[in-house]
């Protein structure tokens, strides 16, 4: 039997689930006219504390518990950390971006603690019911959070264009989940990985695979799934846009390794093909549109697709190398983006009167930090070196031309010289120098944002830097991942066969 | 229910009879969800495809003799109540802000 207590198995989660109950409760006990700001800080704390038991759970051996549900091994220890980095520093972006009198602004923080739950939940469930419930944990907490500016007419618009889409995605999945429990009788994703190759229904068996990609690849915002990301991304807070342009898609993409390297293994030359065209459609499609958009949000929305597209490229790579780089790929992109978006935050204000590229003219001699930053972050998303980007990308072809698909590692190439043009046009635009823009007033930023960006550029340059490290904790994820599916036992499991 | 009923029941309807609804009802699901330009019908296509789901998940229940999938169901229906709190909530403050539910009208955001 298994000797780790189980609780230890969502150490995290709990910690997590804690101190959003607390904040929540705090919120509805204090006086209505009380700051809420405090609250922030103890989820900070709170997800703080949630990232040290992450780290602590790698002594733990690696295996699962409440009956073979939820796993602890370093790729869901590689996941949980990431993820909760990427709250802590949203919520240091919210704690000193969001006006001061906004309305539930504890239930804002209480909704990004919970939202963290399911994604920290999504990467470590071996379950395909917790699976599912995870998911919309974090769904459901994020919908809300894009309508959070409700006044002003973009914020519902944002909520009810991602809740609809969002729900629709999830339907599939569902339906997915449902084929292959038809189609083996069990939802453990080992059980199911044991089963598929001696299936005898294997149309089924590859529906429920590809209702699943859908399903999932709406969720990761990859071409043709994408349509949602543009107006969802307008439309919310931009803090929040940090969250859920990272988070949530990290989780997705942890869902994704364990679906497609776990869970079909076997099916590698259905699904195979099928990712490399989501990838090259994305990188494509997400590239071409960002050339012609004038509102920044926008224009990160498409290259976030592109991004995703680039992930999607080391998915051509075999076993465990694909995986790690596609874990290192998601912790570069997460870096960088958070910091951009961070940036935005500031530099744009909550209320965004900088929208356009146009707006952010002459930043950098308004404030030379946040201009420097700006300029730092999209010269990552380029992709060039010193930077996470561009191991990101390295290790992302690299698997891809390892895995036999060297025409998607050269599209690839090509799109992240495409792509350069569109962020070498904000660059510019923001160290030209503008003749109206000393009558605006300077950006403020107070010491949660400068710990967020700090905590942004530091990942950034780590990763860029000396990589190796994040890229041997990718790779021991990964090898429990790509572990071949035939000893069930190694994780501790003890399942008697299903009855036909 | 009496089990003389039930072995009726599956003689006259196959199993492969409920998952071919199940798989129609999904379907509608979609077509609706794609066509209809109220957001409460949307919101109500979604709904019919969990509920397709969940006919699909007893089917293989009963098939595999696996009470998971019922408790799937479950599970199923839990979420998408809450879903639908969350759901109406948004839909409640898009006609605050837009007096309107029409799918074509909620444009603040171009393409």
């Amino acid at each position: 039997m298994n000797p780790v207590p189980d609780i230890f198995r969502i150490l995290p989660e709990v910690i997590l689930t804690l101190t959003g109950v607390v904040v929540m409760l705090a919120d509805a006990s204090l006086a209505p006219g009380c700051a809420r700001r405090p609250l922030g800080w103890v989820a900070a704390f709170g997800t703080i504390f949630a990232l040290w038991a992450s780290l602590w759970q790698l002594s733990l051996p690696v295996g699962t518990g409440f009956y073979g549900t939820v796993e602890t091994s370093p790729f869901t220890v590689f996941f949980h950390v990431l993820i909760c980095g990427i709250v802590l520093v949203a919520l240091l972006l919210s704690l000193d971006t969001l006006p001061e009198n906004s309305h539930h602004q504890g239930e804002y923080y209480a909704l990004i603690v919970f939202g963290a739950v399911g994604m920290c939940l999504l990467t470590g469930a071996v379950e395909l019911l917790l699976v599912f419930i995870a998911l919309e944990i974090s769904s459901i907490a994020t919908y809300v959070l894009a309508g959070y500016r409700k006044e002003s007419g973009r914020g519902p618009e944002a909520a009810i264009k991602y809740f609809l889409l969002g729900s629709f995605a999830t339907a599939f999945l569902l339906y997915g989940i449902a084929l292959i429990f038809g189609a083996t009788g069990t939802t453990e994703i080992y059980e199911i990985a044991r089963l598929v190759p001696v299936e005898q229904h294997q149309t089924l068996v590859l529906a429920s695979l590809a209702l699943m990609l859908v399903g999932i690849l709406f969720k990761v915002s990859a071409a043709p799934f994408h349509v949602w990301t543009l107006d969802v991304y307008e439309g919310a807070p931009s803090p929040v846009v940090a969250l859920m342009s990272t988070a949530p898609k990290a989780a997705a993409f942890a869902l994704l390794l364990r679906v497609v390297y776990e869970m079909f293994p076997t099916l590698r030359s259905t699904w195979a093909p099928l990712l490399w065209v989501v990838a090259v459609l994305s990188m494509t499609v997400g590239n071409l549109a960002a050339l012609r958009q004038e509102n920044v949000k926008r224009m990160l929305a498409y290259s976030s697709i592109a991004h995703a597209g680039y992930l999607l490229a080391a998915f051509a790579g075999l076993g465990s190398i694909g995986i790690a780089a596609a874990s290192f790929y998601t912790a570069a992109y997460a870096a960088m983006n958070v910091g951009i978006f961070a940036v935005i935050t500031v530099a744009g204000g909550y209320d965004e009167e900088r929208r356009t590229i146009q707006d952010f003219r002459g930043l950098i001699h308004r404030s030379p930090v946040l201009g420097g930053l700006l300029i730092f972050f999209l010269i990552s998303l380029i992709g060039i070196p010193f930077t996470g980007g561009f191991f990101g990308k390295f290790y992302s072809f690299t698997s891809a031309v390892e895995g036999g698909a060297v025409w998607l590692a050269i599209i690839g190439l090509l799109n992240s010289g495409l792509a350069a043009a569109y962020y070498l046009r904000l660059a510019l635009a923001a160290t030209q120098r503008g003749e109206e823009e000393k009558a605006k007033p300077r950006p403020q930023a107070g010491i949660a944002v400068g710990a967020a960006l700090m905590l942004a550029v530091a990942a950034t340059l780590v990763l860029g830097i000396v990589p190796s490290d994040v890229l041997h904790a990718a790779s021991a994820g990964a090898h429990v991942l790509a572990a071949p599916p035939a000893q069930p036992q190694i994780l501790g499991k003890i399942t008697p066969p299903p009855a036909r | 229910m009496n089990p003389s009923i039930t072995s009726l029941l599956q003689q006259a309807v196959p199993l492969q009879a409920y998952l071919l609804l199940s798989a129609v009802l999904f379907t509608l699901g979609v077509i609706g969800f794609l066509v209809k330009r109220n957001l409460i019908t949307v919101f109500m296509s979604i709904e019919l495809m969990l509920n397709a789901v969940n006919l699909s998940f007893v089917t293989f229940a009963h098939q595999w003799h696996a009470v998971k999938g019922q408790i799937f169901v479950f599970f199923v229906m839990m979420v998408a109540a809450a879903e639908a709190a969350v759901g109406l909530a948004i839909i409640i403050a898009v006609f605050r802000a837009r007096a309107t539910l029409a799918v074509d009208r909620i444009d603040l955001m171009k393409l």
